[in-house]
């Protein structure tokens, strides 16, 4: 399913971003008809708070290579 | 003259001969503890971790032996070629029948000998190009996964991580571990580079180490561990040392920062504050452009009602009730008159028929007189014999009367 499609909420914030910023030039740029204008704007709502959401919850994750696998990285110094 | 011996010469085992030379030169003190200065050639360091290499001059060469313990201790890895010192003791390695050299210790020889090491190698990767600007590439403006390759346990670790989760949380680090000093270091800083580009495929990748000598950083100006920087596939962040230490890395790398606080901050140009308000900004125009379009919408829809209205039957029916309004005005107010007319035109009628009427002349004191039987107005006596009964009519009231006596005109 690609990211145009996809609920706000399963994007990650990339591209939660990058639909944010396509839709907005969309609506710059482009004329839609007023439902399908209003649709995206929705949309556009949705993707800025679901953005602001992960701004505000994210977590610096930190793993490790060891050997060629990945694991957490304890930070034990 | 020749003489006979009286006896043979004395038989040694090869054990005991070698043994024997071995007594012989590790009892002279001078051998035991000393400082010998040469170049580096067939250095090998199999995986035992001890080192081996031979040292040589114009003259001769000597072959040598580290220890792991020393080697793991020494800051500097070797190659060939680098001219060093090395302190340690003559001794006999009894299975190859060779006397060797077991250094514990071992620096660069003299002063500038490792920044004359340095420039070699610096103009011959520099003439094959792998510090060409064009080479270099951007690094992303807004990482997703950041490498990093440095020791585990450093303090570069630490403030790189500080800095990442200040400014970027939305990113996930991966760390290559690896030793950043000594022998071990210069393999394990490419095998680092090469893994997180084969398994982890970041986005960036910083390769960083705390301050130190010249010596301390020297892996960083490591042949190999240059190429691999330039061959990453990821693009690099050099962080190596303080502000003033330059490595061959540096050079190598897509972007040199002084310090690994300054390659974390270098490898996010967007904070979650940036990013905050640049979403803010799309949130801003977003409304705006919705807005804008309904307003317009509304505009054209206004216009378009507008022009509908002017064509619209409730415009015409408008008109014709006005019309009609019109008419019902002007018929009324005609009507009004003719009524008016009418009404006068009945009064003077009325006036005349009154004027006409018998019973104006009643009023005068004239009487009508019919005949009861058959109600005929009575003309001339001889429709009235005597004995007959008549009704008079008079202005105010009637009288019923009989006829007494009937003369026809009396002249």
């Amino acid at each position: 399913m690609s990211p145009s499609k996809k609920s706000p909420e399963d994007l990650t914030y990339e591209e939660a971003f990058a639909a944010l910023e396509s839709i907005v030039e969309a609506l710059e740029s482009e004329q839609h008809p007023l439902n399908e204008a209003i649709a995206l704007y929705e949309r556009g709502q949705a993707l800025s708070k679901h953005c602001a959401v992960l701004l505000e919850k994210a977590e610096l994750k930190v793993r490790q290579l060891s050997g060629s696998d990945i694991t957490a990285f304890e930070a034990g110094e | 003259m020749n003489q006979l011996p009286l006896f043979e010469a004395p038989r040694w085992t090869i054990t005991e001969l070698t043994r024997a030379v071995r007594r012989l030169l590790e009892s002279d003190e001078r051998l035991q503890d000393l400082w010998v200065q040469g170049e580096i050639s067939n250095f090998s360091r199999p995986a035992s971790g001890h080192l081996y290499f031979t040292l040589k001059d114009s003259g001769a060469s000597l072959r040598c032996v580290m220890w792991k313990p020393d080697a793991a201790r020494m800051k500097l890895p070797l190659q060939d070629g680098l001219s060093i010192e090395a302190h340690g003791k003559i001794g006999v390695y009894e299975p190859g029948g060779q006397y060797q050299f077991y250094a514990d210790l071992i620096r660069p020889a003299g002063e500038g000998q490792l920044y004359a090491e340095f420039m070699r190698l610096k103009s011959l990767l520099e003439v094959e190009g792998l510090f060409d600007p064009a080479r270099k590439r951007p690094v992303p403006q807004f990482p997703r996964t950041i490498g990093i390759v440095t020791s585990p346990t450093g303090a570069a670790l630490r403030d790189m991580l500080n800095v990442l989760r200040r400014r970027l949380p939305l990113a996930e680090v991966v760390l290559a571990a690896s030793p950043v000093q000594g022998a071990e270091a210069p393999h394990a800083l490419v095998l680092a580079l090469q893994k997180l580009n084969t398994l982890v495929h970041p986005d960036v990748i910083l390769l960083a180490r705390g301050g130190g000598s010249i010596e301390d950083l020297w892996a960083f100006n490591y042949e190999s561990v240059v190429r691999a920087v330039a061959a990453s596939a990821a693009p690099v962040i050099s962080g190596v040392g303080h502000e003033t230490d330059f490595t061959l890395v540096d050079f190598a790398a897509d972007l040199r920062a002084p310090t690994p606080t300054a390659a974390a901050e270098l490898a996010t140009p967007y904070t979650v504050a940036d990013l905050s308000s640049i979403a803010q900004g799309y949130q801003n125009r977003l409304t705006e452009a919705i807005v804008w379009q309904l307003v317009e919408a509304r505009r054209a829809t206004q216009t378009l009602t507008e022009r509908l209205r002017f064509h619209s039957p409730a415009r015409h029916l408008l008109a014709e009730t006005q019309r009609l309004d019109d008419l019902s005005v002007r018929s009324s107010r005609a009507l009004a008159h003719r009524l008016q007319l009418e009404r006068l035109h009945i009064n003077t009628q009325s006036q005349r028929l009154e004027s006409l009427s018998p019973l104006a002349v009643l009023k005068r004191g004239y009487a009508v007189v019919t005949r009861r039987q058959d109600g005929d107005l009575v003309h001339n006596a001889q429709q009235a014999p005597v004995g007959s009964e008549l009704r008079v009519r008079l202005a105010e009231g009637e009288l019923d009367v009989q006829v007494q006596e009937s003369r026809l005109k009396e002249s």
